[in-house]
């Protein structure tokens, strides 16, 4: 088995499929000659033409409206937006027709597109471009949002939203692009959507987290006997797992990188209140980064959570 | 009869200084030996001030920065045509716009360091803060042109904005209530070809981006943007209109980014040595220099005096950058609401 980094084993998932089903399309901004800002899409416009990997004009509501209709009328388009704060032109189309296709027609037209956007802090790029506002699209009851947290996990969780049938955000963690490797193997191999993983076995606590923030977390529970939950999909959230995890456990810390206020956190911190309240022994923690927008270099590292903040939580209700 | 053409268009293309240096007499906006001077000036510190800002990110001391190379003739023909009551939306790439302008090196600088501390302009500047959403800029600067139109301000908004960014639903909804409006603002793009990897070409296929305007019902041109004074002929022509109340137009500045997209791209990955190497020889400097020189203004040592002037008031600037004691985290409030809220000051105390 290779070592990959998070951005090779995206690009392998991309290439096995696109080889597979024809049906697969590549559209976004820089995606075919320069292979992606990030090179994600590296060699895939060589390698299948220009016809399957196309180059766009800079206009993401374009993007994700076209995307729509090619999944629609029966491809199976993958829209690269080329950072997360570039969605929210789209978020029109994206919102109230990608996400709504099926139920608006009744069943007759779906939307089977994966988009994908690079997330998150921590790159030190300019504004709008390490965004985390996986909530906002989560609200959005015919999206799934889906997050990797590492290579071996890209890539199976990548190949099962391209085979999905309905529209899946797929949130890639700039940060951890090329921080990670993994052995990946070779061949396809799916990651169920919908089902979070243990990531750490542990009995005196639960800590949930998901894409950047779970490489955080393993560094921060170091020395805690703590059962780490890497949720990998976000809508629909596996709460089944995190309750059982707390059901042995009795305690919860969640952790994300997004702003506290209605943060994914809440989501599952409400889940915990009213499904695992009887498990609990002691009030649930979040951390969080703070209300404010994402700030720039300088400062993105007073607003990410640190592992000294997620220990002090651990340590917080370790007490009860 | 039934099938009849019933509109048909023009557009204009205006060049004042040729590459060779020579000039149209006819058409040469009346600017003294010393205004020319100021321009070619300015020019020159905006190339030092680029090439600096490149070679602090290469040494780790700034930010991902986007060049402005190539573009100093758009930039600064634009800057000589404001007047301190016109408003400015920048996009990102305009630092020749703000150094003309005399906005403080030092925070120019800073900004791309990645302090958001910079992003409030000063008071006396009517600029916006930089806007990275390409094309995001323009429909709040229809806005503004509005707000100034129902105040009765003698003023015009410029828009600075790419080629790329006219490909942005914002670029239509923009363009089409300025000319609904008849509002006075002045659509400056900056067509340097690129768009990252993407040729003008694969943004549009219309043949010039200034005959878009035609479209909305007001004149777009377009100018050698290598020519400061075609540029600044055209912007100024531009914004008098505007101030006059007759209404919008764009001018198309079409230039080159010779440089990378950004500090972090690779421009070889895309686009031939040869192209670059033709749009040297076209350098909006080089053909200010040979104009001056056949003015009696331009020598070698003039120019290195200028030189020498812009290099030292970067290197001033770049010491008294780096003497900015970094943001405190309590900082990352700064401005979230005029009144925090009480989580936020929670979250603040926290810090
Ligand atoms: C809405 C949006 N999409 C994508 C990007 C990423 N991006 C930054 S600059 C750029 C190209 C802009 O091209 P152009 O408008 O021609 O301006 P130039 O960079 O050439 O000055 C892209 C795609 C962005 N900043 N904003
Ligand atoms: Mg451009």
């Amino acid at each position: 088995m290779a070592q990959l980094n998070m951005v090779q084993a995206i690009n392998q998932a991309l290439a096995q499929e696109m080889a597979r089903d024809d049906r697969v399309v590549i559209i976004g901004e820089d995606v075919g000659r320069d292979g992606g800002v990030f090179r994600v899409t590296e060699g895939l416009q060589d390698r299948f033409g220009p016809e399957r990997v196309l180059d766009t004009p800079l206009s993401e509501s374009g993007i994700m409206g076209a995307a729509i209709g090619m999944a629609a009328c029966g491809l199976r388009p993958v829209p690269e937006i080329q950072f997360m704060g570039f969605t929210y032109s789209a978020f029109e189309q994206l919102f109230a027709h990608g996400a709504r296709l099926r139920s608006r027609s009744r069943g007759r037209f779906g939307c089977p597109m994966v988009v994908r956007t690079p997330y998150g802090g921590g790159i030190k790029a300019p504004e709008l471009h390490e965004e985390s506002t996986e909530a906002l699209f989560c609200q959005a009851p015919g999206l799934k949002v889906v997050v990797p947290s590492g290579p071996y996990n890209a890539k199976g969780l990548l190949l099962a939203s391209l085979r999905d049938p309905d529209p899946v955000l797929f949130l890639e963690p700039t940060r951890l692009y090329r921080m990670i490797k993994e052995e990946v193997p070779e061949g396809e191999y799916l990651v169920e959507l919908g089902r979070a993983r243990v990531a750490r076995p542990g009995r005196e606590v639960t800590v949930v987290a998901w894409g950047s923030m779970l490489e955080r977390v393993l560094k921060a529970v170091a020395g805690f006997d703590a059962e780490v939950i890497d949720m990998l999909t976000l809508n629909p959230l596996d709460m089944e797992c995190v309750l059982g995890s707390v059901k042995k456990t009795g305690r919860a810390v969640i952790v994300h990188e997004a702003a506290l206020t209605c943060g994914v956190g809440a989501e599952i911190a409400a889940t915990l209140a009213c499904d695992g309240i009887l498990f609990l022994r002691g009030p649930v923690k979040r951390v969080a980064a703070p209300d404010v927008p994402v700030p720039l270099a300088k400062l993105i590292d007073h607003y990410l959570p640190s592992i000294q903040q997620i220990q002090a939580a651990v340590e917080d209700v370790l007490k009860y | 009869m039934p099938d009849t053409v019933i509109a048909t268009f023009q557009v204009r293309q205006l060049t004042i200084l040729d590459p060779s240096g020579d000039v149209d007499l006819a058409l040469l906006p009346k600017l003294s030996d010393d205004r020319l001077w100021e321009m070619y000036r300015f020019m020159v510190l905006t190339r030092v001030f680029d090439e600096r800002a490149v070679s602090l990110q290469r040494e780790g001391r700034m930010g991902t920065y986007p060049p402005v190379k190539g573009q100093e003739a758009t930039q600064v023909g634009s800057a000589f045509a404001l007047t301190k009551e016109d408003w400015i939306f920048p996009s990102f790439r305009e630092m020749g716009v703000h150094l003309t302008l005399g906005f403080p090196i030092p925070q120019l600088l800073q900004y791309w360091t990645g302090d958001e501390r910079a992003q409030r302009i000063p008071e006396q500047f009517k600029i916006f803060p930089f806007c990275v959403a390409v094309g995001s800029q323009l429909p709040q600067a229809v806005g503004a042109a509005l707000a100034v139109r129902y105040r009765r301000e003698p003023a015009a908004v410029a828009v600075f904005f790419g080629d790329g960014a006219t490909s942005k639903g914002d670029f239509h909804e923009a363009m089409n209530m300025a000319g609904v409006y008849r509002l006075p603002i002045v659509f400056i793009c900056q067509n340097n070809q690129w768009a990252i990897s993407v040729p003008v070409k694969g943004q549009t296929a219309s043949a010039t981006l200034a005959q878009k305007a035609v479209g909305y019902g007001f004149e777009g041109i377009q100018v050698d943007g290598n020519d400061v004074l075609a540029v600044y002929a055209a912007v100024s022509g531009a914004l008098e209109k505007a101030r006059r109340g007759e209404g919008p137009a764009m001018v198309e500045c079409l230039t080159y980014r010779m440089a990378d997209h950004t500090t972090a791209d690779d421009a070889g990955r895309y686009r031939s040595p040869e192209e670059v190497e033709y749009w040297r020889s076209r350098d909006p400097l080089l053909r200010m220099e040979r104009y001056l020189e056949s003015r009696g203004r331009w020598t070698p040592e003039a120019a290195g005096e200028v030189r020498g002037w812009a290099t030292a008031a970067i290197d001033q600037a770049v010491r008294e950058m780096e003497e900015i004691p970094p943001p405190e985290p309590a900082e990352l409030f700064e401005g979230a609401l005029a009144e925090l809220t009480p989580r936020q000051k929670r979250q603040r105390k926290e810090r």
